[in-house]
């Protein structure tokens, strides 16, 4: 399989936010503005921050939003933010954070396959780099391989 | 060989995690079963488990185990997911 289909909707770039609230409900807000989920389900991405602590920072600037699987879903997708400035997030090694991909999902199965494409894309590459310096959203789209 | 890789949602950091070692495991030529959890059900998914993969936030909230815990940081780093894998297997 492929990435789900990355529409200018759920693209925002340049986002200026003050915390890693902000910077989360920036992700969330993308998610719905493209029908993949329910305005609370950026309520329960910041939750689980809350309660685990920041290890959606899974690489060098970039934070991995997410929550489990839930009504809130609306279907797959994935979502993307850059920030104006960069946050901290409060993670001991990959702060700050320039990039937020929010990922929801449906189902805990159906997710392996969408995040092996999410590998393929950031293993190794300048893929984050990429990101943060992109200025139009079709520089994202078809880093993502989903130009229009 | 049972592995398992954390997060807090058992999507998401996890699957990458699973997918990664995944690959990491193939390219030492070492069959395994990796399985993303999350950390409600790690008591159970976790049992049997001679590693367990997750980010620095976790390794408290993992208790006592017999597993060798791999604390990972950069999750799209393969050389070093490989490197720390090899280590615990040694």
């Amino acid at each position: 399989m492929s990435l789900p289909a990355l529409p200018a909707d759920a693209i925002s770039l340049r986002v200026p936010v003050e915390s890693w609230q902000g910077a989360v409900r920036a992700a969330g807000a993308a998610l719905t503005a493209a029908g993949i989920a329910e305005p609370s389900y950026a309520d329960e991405m910041i939750r689980m921050i809350d309660e685990h602590g920041p290890y959606v920072v899974i690489a060098p600037g970039l934070a991995l939003a997410h929550a489990r699987p839930g009504p809130e879903v609306l279907k797959d997708g994935i979502a993307v933010v850059t920030l104006a400035t960069p946050i901290n997030f409060g993670h001991p090694y990959n702060d700050p954070v320039s990039v937020v991909l929010a990922l929801a999902v449906d189902s805990p199965d159906a997710h392996v396959a969408l995040v092996a494409e999410l590998a393929n894309l950031f293993n190794d590459s300048t893929a984050i780099t990429d990101l943060t310096a992109a200025t139009t959203v079709d520089e994202v789209q078809r880093l993502f391989g989903s130009a229009p | 060989m049972k592995i398992v890789a954390i997060c807090g949602a058992g999507i998401g950091s996890s699957g990458i995690l699973k997918v990664n070692a995944e690959r990491a495991l193939s390219r030492l030529g070492i069959q395994a079963d990796v399985t993303a959890v999350h950390l409600a059900t790690l008591d159970a998914d976790a049992a049997g488990a001679q590693i367990i993969l997750t980010s620095p936030e976790f390794v408290d909230s993992i208790g006592k185990t017999n597993a060798d815990v791999i604390v990972v940081q950069n999750y799209f780093d393969t050389a070093e997911l490989t490197r720390k894998l090899q280590e615990a297997l040694e």
